[in-house]
């Protein structure tokens, strides 16, 4: 498919492109209208999951049970996330779930913001041994070490325990925060600082009053970015927190598949449990999105 | 912008010798930063290098240590493994159900890494062509999601495919194929499309976002000089458009090599929701089953080390253009 060949029309006019955007496609082609209908199709089909997510968590099990499945949840009620939450495991695991993610975004981002500071502000030997180590580390995957883990956690009895996954992902989660916040140091000019101190502040002031509030958006979209990993994690959970009563929510979350496995299962309740788990990823997910792709594809994309 | 910063504190780094020329300058505090050079760096990296070794390093060094110990029924008594040298992975270069684990695990990661590709370059070329509010709908849809945390995903998923009231063969049934009851699981190859699907689903987002951004860079400019000195549509698109998302194509394309081969969650997930084990175990989840199933850290860590290089040669490549980009 040769996409882009009707993009010679877009490309007419530099400014105001958003009028001459509608006045191109006023000028039906019939290609246009062809990709046009191809992409909300799958626009359809990429959302249907999400979608039947959300309208299964709203109708009850009877309706769901029948063979013909209900597309539209009209007559639904939020009985479902009633029930997930009188099931008195779901706060427990959230409260996992939170205490984790709090100590591991809070430890990460104040010693990748460090390190950035230390990559971006300074040359200094060993600076490209140890920006190779985080590049590598962010790549190995969690399967290829797990087991060690475990083991790890097992000899020094932090099995099931908070301290213990969280010092896990603090070291998971870092190399990428710390390259992710290394771009915003590296954007914000020393010469700001210089000016300040210029102007009589000490270098800590400089750095307190000019530099940080600059940095303020890059901690925020690196907090959110560590926040998101913690919260799915799912490998590392399975083999270090194995007690049901420690369950993180993606734990909690897959007992139900398994459970579905073995007898009847009460969808509603189970999609009601993923929206709860899902809801604040998706809220979060918004405001990094643009960040992460830049960060994973820096180099390649500019911007 | 970021150049510029970084070729100025490279500049300050060459010439230490030079400070008191420098100081002589006008720039005079920058004199206090050379004092502390020598220990600030070092202390700002301290505590992830600390958090770094105990949770990575550690365990690296006990993998490498173990994976040249036998573990058998004795050891789960407590005694000490012995040192066994080179044996376990003696033992999985020649175990043919390692092999079959190994291509299985390729195979599927470079199924769904290329699948994942084409559809997503495809929707990005796509959003690039289509009226403003198409596009708007289809990149609301994609980073919903992309945002889906995985466990909710393959918990929807399995119940989209549920056998008896899935939508999936309700609807194929409905269009009179004969689904009704199926079962996407318990056939191993089926078992895979249905991951490969779900995974390309999860992955296809990422793609499409960042070769959009990549096209974006394509300047108007240059298509309509092109265009006006006679270039073909085909020829606009060849010559000048895919030179320019070159990069943005290899770079994503590595990526999902290296995140393709880490589906232990997806794969795990399926296998609870119902399937036969040994025919659908991949490498993570082979790891596993040796290390918690059969307690044999031996062979478990010989594995682990074993996709670890594996990791390691496939992101080489990624790596070296990182560095390359923090060096600029």
């Amino acid at each position: 498919m040769s996409g882009p060949s009707t993009g010679s029309g877009n490309n007419k006019i530099r400014s105001g492109n958003n009028r001459s955007k509608i006045r191109t496609s006023d000028r039906v082609r019939p290609s246009k209208v062809v990709y046009s209908v191809i992409g909300v199709i799958a626009a359809l089909i990429w959302v249907f999951p999400v979608y039947w997510m959300l309208n299964s968590s709203l109708l009850s099990n009877v309706v769901l049970q029948d063979p013909t499945p209900t597309f539209l949840p009209f007559g639904g009620s939020f009985a479902n996330f009633g029930a997930v939450f009188a099931g008195g495991t779901f706060f427990p695991a959230l409260g996992m779930s939170v205490a984790i993610a709090a100590i591991v975004v809070v430890f990460c981002l104040l010693f990748a913001f460090l390190a950035a500071l230390a990559i971006s502000r300074f040359r200094f030997r060993g600076r490209r041994g140890f920006v190779l180590a985080i590049l590598l580390i962010q790549m190995l995957p969690a399967e290829g070490l797990f087991i060690a883990q475990y083991k790890l956690m097992s000899s020094v009895n932090l099995l099931n325990s908070v301290i213990g996954i969280s010092v896990l992902y603090i070291a998971a989660v870092v190399p990428f925060t710390i390259w992710m916040l290394r771009g915003f140091v590296a954007g914000i000019p020393v010469e700001l600082e210089e000016a300040g101190m210029v102007d009589g502040l000490s270098r800590t002031q400089a750095f307190l009053r000019i530099t940080f509030p600059l940095l303020a958006p890059g901690l925020v979209a690196s907090g959110v970015y560590a926040f998101l990993q913690v919260w799915n994690e799912f490998t590392i959970a399975l083999v270090v927190l194995p007690d049901n009563g420690s369950a993180t929510l993606p734990l909690w979350l897959q007992g139900f598949i398994q459970a579905s496995a073995s007898r009847a299962t009460d969808w509603g309740q189970v999609m009601a449990a993923s929206t709860l788990v899902a809801l604040p990823v998706i809220f979060f997910f918004l405001f990094v999105q643009g960040r992460m792709t830049s960060g994973l594809v820096s180099g390649a994309v500019k911007g | 912008m970021s150049t510029q910063a970084s070729i100025r504190t490279a500049a300050a780094t060459a010439a230490p010798g030079a400070s008191a020329a420098t100081s002589a300058r006008p720039q005079q505090p920058r004199a206090p930063r050379q004092r502390r050079r020598p220990i600030a760096p070092y202390a700002l990296i301290v505590p992830s290098v600390i958090v770094l070794i105990l949770a990575m390093g550690y365990p690296l060094i006990w993998q490498l240590i173990t994976s040249t110990q036998q573990f058998g029924l004795a050891q789960q008594f407590g005694q000490p493994a012995p040192f066994v040298g080179l044996q376990n992975y003696v033992k999985l270069a020649t175990d043919p159900y390692m092999w079959t684990v190994i291509l299985r695990s390729l195979a599927f990661c470079l199924a769904c890494a290329a699948i994942t590709m084409v559809i997503g370059t495809l929707l990005a070329l796509l959003m690039n062509v289509v009226a403003r509010w198409v596009r708007v709908l289809l990149q609301i849809t994609l980073l919903l999601a992309w945002a889906m945390p995985v466990v909710a995903a393959m918990t929807v998923w399995t119940w989209l495919l549920n056998l008896r009231s899935g939508v999936v063969n309700w609807m194929l049934s409905a269009i009179g194929l004969p689904f009704q009851g199926h079962n996407w699981l318990i056939n191993p190859i089926s078992f895979f499309g249905v991951a490969l699907v779900i995974v390309v689903w999860m992955s296809v987002p990422f793609v499409s976002f960042a070769v959009y951004a990549g096209l974006t860079q394509v300047s108007g400019e240059v298509i309509e000089a092109a265009q006006m000195d006679g270039a073909s549509p085909r020829q606009r698109f060849f010559g000048i458009t895919v030179p320019i998302i070159r990069p943005v194509i290899s770079i994503v394309l590595l990526l999902q090599v290296i995140w393709d081969l880490r589906v232990f969650t997806q794969i795990k997930l399926l296998q609870s929701a119902g399937s036969v084990k040994s025919e659908t175990n991949l490498l993570g989840t082979y790891i596993y089953q040796l290390g918690t199933g059969s307690s044999d850290f031996g062979m478990a860590s010989a594995v682990s080390v074993f996709v670890l290089v594996l990791t390691v040669a496939i992101s080489a490549f990624y790596v070296r253009s990182m560095l390359k980009e923090d060096e600029s």
